[in-house]
């Protein structure tokens, strides 16, 4: 059984060989967040609903969840976090859910897309993805905003952390991209209009808010990893014991 | 009450009425299994555990959940949220559909290796086919109902297939999505299907399943039948009584599984995008077509067929006939010798191709066709085919070796 186990594996081997190579986007750096870091996360939201929540929605998300969450108590909530006002002209309560006051028809006409909700977007994409994706528009006056992006190529969205990161241009070197062929790529970033922020203020701004986005795209994960632990432990010891058990009944079979 | 009864008790007084004792002991405390069961044949009650989790888990999201095109995505989000404990019972359920096709092939692959499709159990073999297509049919609806990107691109892509039939192939596509693309019919019909018609089909062949089993008894690892040596009560000297003895053994079983299923429950929901898809957090967007649409991973063997054959129609043949093989495979075999510990070792050669081919296949149906990946999907292919056209070869006049009679 073993050897044909080892003959099985050896036959796979050549097809596990060719998974998806790389792509040519830049930068492509991996982060790994912090869940217990309340405070990173606590920036990130602020960051996320001055930054953000113009255009964008987090609308499966309760303002309220967030501050329990985040240990932020309902009062600040209201403070720090709510800009918007519900129908009645009054300012938008904590338990309501986190959208924005741009309709779609507005947002058609000046994007020509409806923002996506970013309730999920860290699930969809990954945080490695939106790290790289916030830190890579470039000046490119070819584009109707004026800016690129050397992560999501003719991306639609402006660049709307330049006050904070500044302006900057890419280096192009040529690459050789996943089939093998000799490509011109961006290989780094010139800043050519600092913004308020240093390079590593800016990179903790942008991991702050990566953070609060991969929370809220599954604000229960510390609570479904808690349970978790403790129900693995209780079957571990209830498996002791249906072992015994069976030990005991089997006692008389040969 | 009459006075025979008094001293029954309440069982006596049901069992005149409904056969509760009789059932219990022809299916249970004495229905007499082979006393060799090994770590295969846990995969069978682990079979019925996730049914009854579905259902379970099922009957609570049907609770929360709208089967409307506006509200469907955001009722699941609402149910991950809102609902207390809604992300567990989520979870539970889509895993357990993952689950499911894991302990079902599983079990599948059991009954090729020991012959349990033999005679005389032909017939327990095919029940067992229709469930799997019967799953097959639920798992592939109900990957509608999230109403993702992935599950509209997916269920776009697999109903077209129909179109490939010719004359009425249009209509039928029409016909299956009520409407020109997927649309808000399409999933409420998907969602009617999903929660009442195939639970309903499924929960009938499985007990057709086991009834057909329990009228001939089960095989075992060595493939002989224990029902030929009896004691002088007409019981089997190599069987035991399925209560308490392998009720006993599969709590084991049942508690292994659920630690590895709530492994990935608990701290790997999306087991890195092949349980829930990463594209599948995007609401359906009809206006646009994902870069890469892949079915998930218990249909991707079965889809690699389906893309390794050029030709449209088919490949769609193809595919289906990787399923409808499985059906016949009771007569396609003639060998006599039901173990694979007594068969020739053409047999077990053809039986690691078979698994090579099938795990091959379902890496490839996964990934994106290159020239290379197509060209491997073919080697598969035949493999897959391979199986089923060698095991009637060998058959024929396999050199098998000396079955023992009894169960040692």
């Amino acid at each position: 059984m073993k050897k044909t186990l080892i003959v099985m594996i050896g036959f796979l081997l050549p097809v596990m060989g060719f998974a998806a190579g790389g792509g040519a986007s830049f930068p492509s750096d991996d982060i790994t967040i912090d869940w217990d870091d309340k405070a990173s996360m606590q920036r990130g939201a602020r960051t996320f609903v001055n930054y953000c929540m113009s255009c964008h929605e987090a609308s499966y998300s309760r303002y309220n969840r967030v501050g329990a969450d985040l240990e932020i108590d309902d009062a600040q909530v209201s403070e720090n976090l709510i800009f918007t006002t519900d129908k009645n002209g009054d300012k938008t309560k904590v338990g309501a859910l986190m959208t924005n006051s741009m309709g779609a028809d507005y947002a058609s006409e000046a994007f020509g897309i409806i923002p996506p909700d970013l309730s999920l977007i860290a699930r969809s994409r990954g945080v490695d993805w939106l790290y790289n994706y916030l830190r890579a528009f470039y000046v490119d006056e070819s584009r109707p905003f004026g800016m690129n992006n050397g992560v999501f190529d003719k991306v639609g969205m402006p660049h709307v952390l330049a006050d904070l990161q500044g302006y900057q241009v890419p280096k192009m070197a040529m690459k050789v991209d996943a089939n093998g062929d000799q490509i011109e790529a961006i290989v780094g970033f010139d800043i050519v209009k600092p913004g308020a922020l240093s390079k590593s203020e800016f990179d903790q701004t942008i991991y702050d808010l990566v953070g609060f986005l991969d929370y809220v795209s599954e604000p229960y994960r510390q609570t479904r990893q808690n349970v978790g632990t403790g129900v693995i432990i209780f079957l571990f010891l209830f498996l002791i014991l249906a072992y015994f058990l069976k030990k005991e009944f089997w006692k008389d079979i040969n | 009450m009459s006075n025979d009864n008094t001293d029954k008790g309440l069982l006596g007084w049901v069992d005149e009425r409904f056969p509760l004792t009789k059932l219990w002991e022809e299916h249970i405390s004495k229905y007499y299994a082979p006393k060799n069961f090994n770590f295969w044949y846990f995969f069978g009650s682990l079979n019925l555990l996730v049914l009854i989790l579905q259902i379970v888990t099922g009957i609570f999201l049907t609770m929360h959940y709208k089967p409307d095109g506006a509200q469907a995505f955001i009722s699941v989000e609402h149910i991950m949220r809102d609902v207390d404990w809604g992300w567990l019972i989520r979870y539970l359920h889509s895993t357990g559909a993952s689950a499911f096709f894991v302990v079902v092939y599983l079990h599948m692959f059991r009954g090729l290796m020991y012959g349990s499709y033999q005679k005389p159990r032909e017939l327990i073999w095919v029940f067992g086919m229709f469930i799997f297509l019967a799953l097959m049919a639920e798992a592939f609806m109900g990957y509608l109902l999230p109403w993702g990107q992935m599950s509209f691109w997916g269920a776009q892509v697999i109903i077209s297939l129909f179109g490939a039939i010719p004359i009425i192939g249009d209509d039928l596509t029409l016909w299956i999505r009520g409407d020109f693309v997927i649309s808000d019919a399409t999933l409420n019909r998907f969602f009617a299907l999903h929660v009442i018609a195939v639970p309903l089909v499924l929960i009938m062949l499985v007990v057709m399943h086991i009834i057909a089993l329990h009228e001939v008894g089960s095989n075992n690892p060595e493939g002989i039948e224990i029902k030929k040596h009896k004691d002088v009560n007409g019981v089997p000297l190599d069987g035991i009584p399925f209560h308490p003895y392998y009720t006993v053994k599969d709590i084991v079983g049942v508690v292994s599984f659920l630690i590895l299923f709530c492994g990935v429950v608990f701290f790997m929901p999306e087991m890195g995008g092949y349980f829930l898809e990463h594209a599948n957090f995007i609401p359906a967007n009809p206006f646009k077509t994902p870069e890469h649409i892949a079915p998930v991973w218990y249909f991707t063997p079965f889809y690699a067929i389906l893309r390794a054959v050029p030709h449209k129609l088919s490949g769609v043949l193809a595919m289906f006939g990787a399923i409808a093989v499985l059906f016949v495979l009771p007569w396609l075999d003639r060998g006599k010798v039901h173990s694979i510990r007594y068969r020739a070792n053409s047999f077990k050669w053809l039986l690691a191709m078979l698994v090579i081919s099938f795990i091959g296949l379902g890496y490839l149906g996964a990934l994106p066709p290159t020239e290379l990946r197509t060209f491997f999907a073919r080697v598969f292919s035949l493999g897959y085919f391979g199986f089923f056209l060698g095991i009637w070869w060998i058959s024929k006049n396999e050199k098998t070796k000396p079955v023992p009679e009894r169960i040692l």
